[in-house]
């Protein structure tokens, strides 16, 4: 490792969204010829640090240094010039274009504004070739895999000269190979002296590629660190350890008063989203799923929702096989879901709060029987109230309503369904204080009542006072399964995640 | 009524208002022959088809579609029933007949968009260019000229007084009322137009919706179609229907339901039907000339779909628009208003 | 990706290579059931009526690579009709005619742009809105049709420009001939063209490119309001008359010539000889009715419907689900 003067070094960057600080005060210092991880949770504010980097927004205060040079970017033109490039996870090309085409467009060999169709080829070719990449240069980008166009995307970013390289989330759809062909480019790249900004969910892919690592949470600096000094345990700590001021404990949770096994799932899986799992929930119970953004905790609920097609396994309710293809199916079967993104997957946000309530009792009558207006009315009060939706007016559109309200509109929707499994996916994500209390204790008694719950939280304390078993994720898989004792812990929750369930 | 029908109401007032100024006698109703008479009952009774039209296209718009094939429709429709009636069938069975057809139409367009998947423009053009043939065909490339009277009714009879088309047109608006909002296929549309992925997970099947609305937006325009025919007691495979799918676009854009889908309404409509049906009969009644009506449509498209275009008013009236146009924030910070 | 790709034949020019096939298809069928219908001047008389919507869906091409679509070539093709029958009539000299017609539409094509690009409105509504003003500017110009009488006009309707043996064209081909090589050689050798693709192919990702985006949107429009003028001037070489309704529906003509020629409608695929592809198997379709004698002219409009029908569902074969 050179210990060479860095290339890129940010200091001090802030900025604010109305009435909310996605970065404050964050320094970050790459030097040439390394492997710079960037880790953190949803909302620690990555991909904003990205942006202000490329300058996709303008930072509000702070000043970036390239090559010992303040520079500031107005667009992601002006960075890629100055010779910061990146590469997005959904490849940002045009795949109806040659690969020739998209290492080159733009900058491409013209005579008289022709194209020199024969020295653009070769020049990509040479720039694959840089590489190890040996592809028909001619043919259509889409005839590739994710992979190859991910390094099609990377050989674009040299052939400007790129000497940062920021690689965002570029592993999350690739398989086992195609990972390794990817940091055989990268380490290439190291040698030939271009810095990489890598950011990854995947814990073991940093700790193999990355030669130091920039750690951000709640939109600050945690700090930064060689990578051989710092353990897995002590970077989910740094991650997603404790945090809240201690809320006070929950009283403590009584066991679950189970009456039998509801839905058990077996070998259930789906390629290149959660390898395959088994999972019992039982009656009464609250199954907590604790991991890392990009573990695959969503894609267990989606799974078990029918949201999305499992590729093997099967799936028992009441001990009776079942196929949840469509949500429909699961939801003739009672069971519901609360996804995480609440309003892109979840809500109609020009439609009222009454409306968006009786959705999914609507849907399940079919348009033909229309609920009578009294007793939405009702329905819909009952929960207003119930929950502390607030302002307590069913025809207000819910995309004025405040995040909180937002989502308990959303449990309101499936409760009225009286489901026997409700699955919430990060239900208490950016949300204020009050309305995260409410939520939790709204989840213990609908548990006390019978209702099974799957509750999946980036907050670990969370997880712990909710849950009474844990199942603990990691890239993709369901690594652990464990009862909520005294012995678990946070800690023991981060080990177990560190770790990778190998211990 | 809500704010969202202001401006159509307000532009068919001043249309209206501007006839009175031309021609004083403008709103007076008369009743001749036991049948009232007067310019707004024309205005109503020429409107009638672009009203069942467009009260079609509105459902479909909600989904966030659009249909194109209307105007074939209205040909095929009328001349079914023309050529039916000619051939000695009954009014009844020959207007049971044009409608079922349409339905048919309707029902394969909706096949293309929801269970084949293609983009709605695309699918119907299929049909608007295939269908004004089969219209041709069906007539022959004649004008099948019937003189059923019984069948003339439909466009051109009356009833309590009134014509006969207006009261149909109301009719199909009460049952789209009905289905929409009495029942809850409007409630399911403006979920599907608003958000389609999350109306999938709340357990919508927006398949069956979408063809139940194609379908629906056929069959009005099959209705209008017999209308038409009957009106002029003959069927014109060429030119019964010709832009009418414009118009009626036209007309669901400026009743305030976006082309994006979502929100729909019916009453917007057809006050958007009733404004470009009085601006025609406005040209006329001024005198000026009638060939300047597309001129006037064309500006009028122009002002609607600018002051809808939210990239519009935000670079055209930047400080009125900016608390609306404040980027959606972080989920913490939005407090209910 | 499923296994096909790589095959004998690149997937992209599949479909071009269909509509060939139906086009060779056509002809010998054509040619092995009616007398006469065998020969090369049968296809270059396709070329001679149908040159103007050959130009006009060369711009289509454009629009359609881009992503977008164009509702008022129609419209744009009688105005440039109107125009230059009128002031030719006024005496202006036929050179000034043609430089104003063009100037014209491209100046109408590029405005639709502006709404296009600068604000958002879709391109179904902005082109709507075009294709009201430029039929409505007819009408209120004049609702009769206009003789041309002009020299140069008529000389251009009736000059036959030898091939050798007994074939001819007109000089209309030779323009339209020309629009196509000009307009093959934009798109396949120049950075304007390839941008053109990019944009059809991702908005966003060009966006993110560094591609000149916008001045490409704004310019695919000018182009095709361009292409509709100058095929109005050849419909006026072909008609020698001005008038409001000149082609009615000829967008959904070259809409259809374009999909028939393989092109994507969602953009960022196909080619232009497919296009041309397009134009002859619509010109070939009237022809072999107009030699069957017994098929009535609508059964045009519906054999290209069906066409429509099959290529885009060919299309959506090819390029397989998305979601």
């Amino acid at each position: 490792m050179t210990s060479a003067a860095p290339i890129l070094q940010l200091t001090g960057i802030g900025k604010q969204f109305p009435g909310v600080t996605a970065l404050d005060d964050v320094d970050l210092r790459v030097l040439p010829g390394e492997v710079h991880a960037l880790m953190g949770e949803n909302g620690a504010g990555k991909s904003t640090l990205i942006k202000v980097l490329t300058g996709v927004h303008p930072a509000d205060s702070g000043t970036i240094l390239l090559d010992s040079r303040e520079v500031t970017f107005g667009s992601p033109l002006d960075a890629q010039q100055a010779g910061i490039s990146t590469v997005y996870q959904e490849v940002n090309l045009c795949p109806n274009l040659s690969v020739a085409e998209n290492v080159l467009i733009g900058r491409e060999p013209r005579r008289f504004g022709r194209i020199q169709w024969k020295a653009m080829r070769r020049r990509a070719a040479e720039r694959l070739a840089e590489l190890d990449l040996d592809l028909d240069v001619t043919a259509p980008l889409s005839q590739y895999s994710l992979a190859i166009q991910q390094m099609v995307a990377i050989a674009r970013a040299l052939e400007v000269k790129a000497r940062v390289l920021v690689l965002d989330e570029p592993t999350s759809s690739l398989d086992t190979g195609e990972v390794e062909q990817l940091f055989r480019v990268m380490r290439t790249l190291k040698e030939q002296g271009v810095a990489i900004l890598f950011v990854s969910h995947f814990l073991d892919q940093v700790y193999e590629i990355a030669d130091r690592m920039t750690i951000l949470r709640n939109g600050r600096r945690e700090g930064d660190y060689p990578t051989g000094e710092l353990s897995q345990v002590e970077l989910i700590a740094k991650m997603i350890g404790r945090d809240l001021a201690e809320l006070e404990r929950l009283e403590e949770r009584p066991p679950a008063r189970t009456t039998g096994t509801l839905l058990q799932a077996d070998g259930l899986g789906r390629t290149g989203g959660i390898e395959p799992f088994s999972l019992t929930i039982r009656e009464g119970e609250v199954v907590g799923l604790a991991g890392l953004l990009g573990s695959g905790r969503t894609e267990v609920a989606r799974l078990l929702f029918g949201a999305d097609h499992a590729t093997s396994g099967s799936v028992t309710l009441d001990g009776e096989p079942v196929s949840l293809r469509t949500p429909q199916i699961a939801m003739t079967h009672k069971i519901a879901f609360c996804p995480e993104d609440r309003k892109a997957d979840g809500l109609i946000p020009d439609l009222t709060v009454r409306e968006n309530v009786v959705l999914a009792l609507q849907a399940r009558r079919g348009w033909t029987r229309p609920i009578p207006r009294e007793q939405q009315a009702q329905l819909v009060d009952r929960y207003i109230k119930a929950l502390k939706i607030s302002p307590a007016n069913p025809e207000q559109l819910v995309r004025n309503l405040s995040g909180g309200n937002q989502q308990k509109v959303l449990l309101a929707r499936w409760l009225i369904l009286e489901p026997r499994l409700l699955i919430l996916d990060e239900p208490t994500r950016g949300i204020d204080v009050g309305a995260k209390a409410e939520i939790q204790r709204l989840v213990a008694e609908l548990s006390d009542g019978g209702m099974a719950v799957l509750f999946i939280s980036a907050e670990l304390e969370e997880v712990l006072r909710l849950s009474h078993k844990v199942g603990v994720l990691r890239d993709r898989r369901l690594i652990a399964e464990l009862p909520n004792d005294d012995t678990l812990t946070t800690e023991v929750l981060m080990q177990t995640i560190a770790s990778g369930g190998r211990s | 009524m809500n704010r969202r029908l202001l401006w159509p109401a307000v532009v068919l007032a001043l249309l209206l208002l501007l006839n009175l100024f031309f021609t004083p006698g403008f709103l007076s109703i008369e009743v001749k022959d036991g049948h009232f008479y007067g310019s707004l009952i024309d205005i109503l009774r020429f409107g009638a088809p672009l009203v069942l039209v467009s009260l079609g296209m509105t459902l479909v718009i909600a989904t966030g579609g659009i249909d194109l094939s209307v105007g074939s429709v209205v040909a095929i429709s009328g001349a079914l029933a023309c050529l039916a009636i000619s051939e000695g069938t009954g009014v009844f069975a020959a207007v049971a007949l044009a409608v079922a057809v349409a339905l048919v139409l309707g029902a394969f367009n909706g096949f293309l968009v929801a269970v084949v998947g293609i983009q709605p423009i695309v699918a119907t053009l299929i049909l608007m260019v295939a269908g004004r043939g089969l219209a041709q065909l069906i007539t022959d490339g004649q004008i099948i000229t019937v003189t059923d009277a019984s069948f003339k009714v439909i466009g051109g009879g009356y009833l309590f007084m009134l014509p006969f088309g207006i009261l149909l047109a109301l009719v199909v608006l009460a049952a789209t009322v009905f289905l929409t909002r009495r029942l809850a296929l409007g409630l399911l549309i403006e979920s599907v137009g608003g958000n389609a992925e999350a109306s999938r997970l709340a357990g919508l099947r927006s398949r069956g919706i979408l063809i139940t609305v194609y379908a629906f937006a056929a069959l009005c325009a099959g209705i209008a179609g017999v209308m038409v025919a009957s009106n002029v007691s003959s069927a014109d495979g060429n030119n019964a229907g010709l832009w009418i799918e414009l118009d009626a676009i036209l007309a669901v854009v400026i009743g305030g339901t976006l082309l994006t889908g979502g929100r729909f309404s019916l009453g917007g409509t057809v006050l958007g039907a009733l404004v470009i049906q009085t601006l025609t009969t406005t040209i006329y009644s001024i005198g000026v000339p009638p060939e300047t009506t597309l001129l006037f449509k064309a500006l009028v498209v122009a002002a609607v779909c600018l002051l809808q275009s939210a990239a519009f008013r935000s670079k055209v009236f930047p400080q009125r628009e900016r608390p609306a146009a404040r980027p959606a924030a972080k989920d913490t910070t939005e407090v209910a208003r | 990706m499923t296994a096909l790709t790589g095959a004998v034949v690149p997937r992209k020019y599949l479909p071009v290579l269909v509509t060939a096939g139906l086009f060779l298809a056509m002809f010998i069928a054509g040619g092995t059931r009616y007398e006469g219908f065998f020969s090369a001047q049968v296809v270059l008389n396709v070329f001679i009526d149908n040159a103007f919507l050959l130009v006009v869906a060369v711009g289509m091409t454009f629009v359609i690579l881009t992503g977008g679509i164009d509702l008022s070539v129609g419209s744009m093709v009688a105005l440039a009709t109107m125009v230059a029958a009128v002031l030719l009539n006024a005496g202006w000299p036929p050179v000034a005619v043609i430089v104003v017609v063009l100037l014209i539409g491209a100046g109408l094509g590029l405005g639709m742009g502006c709404m296009i690009h600068f604000f958002e409105i879709q391109p179904f509504i902005a082109t709507l809105a075009g294709m009201f003003l430029a039929r409505g500017l007819c009408y209120t110009i004049g609702t009769d049709s206009i003789p041309i009488t002009d020299p140069t006009f008529t000389a251009a309707a009736q000059t036959q420009v030898p091939l050798g043996g007994e074939l001819w064209i007109s000089p209309s081909v030779l323009i339209a001939v020309a629009v196509v090589g000009i307009a093959a050689y934009v798109l396949h050798q120049t950075r304007f063209g390839r941008t053109v693709y990019a944009t059809g192919g991702n908005e966003q990702s060009a966006r993110l490119m560094g591609l000149p985006v916008a001045r490409t949107k704004l310019g695919v429009y000018t182009i095709s309001g361009f292409c509709s003028a100058l095929g109005g001037l050849l419909l006026a070489f072909y008609m020698l008359s001005g008038y409001g309704l000149h082609a009615v529906g000829l967008e959904l003509d070259a809409i259809a010539a374009v999909v028939i020629g393989g092109t994507l409608l969602t953009g960022g695929s196909g080619f232009l000889i497919g296009t041309v592809l397009g134009v002859l198997i619509l010109g070939l379709i009237q022809t072999v009715i107009s030699f069957q004698g017994t098929l009535s002219s609508w059964w045009t409009k519906i054999f290209v419907g069906l066409l429509l029908g099959a290529f885009i569902l060919l299309q959506r074969v090819i390029s397989g689900r998305k979601k």
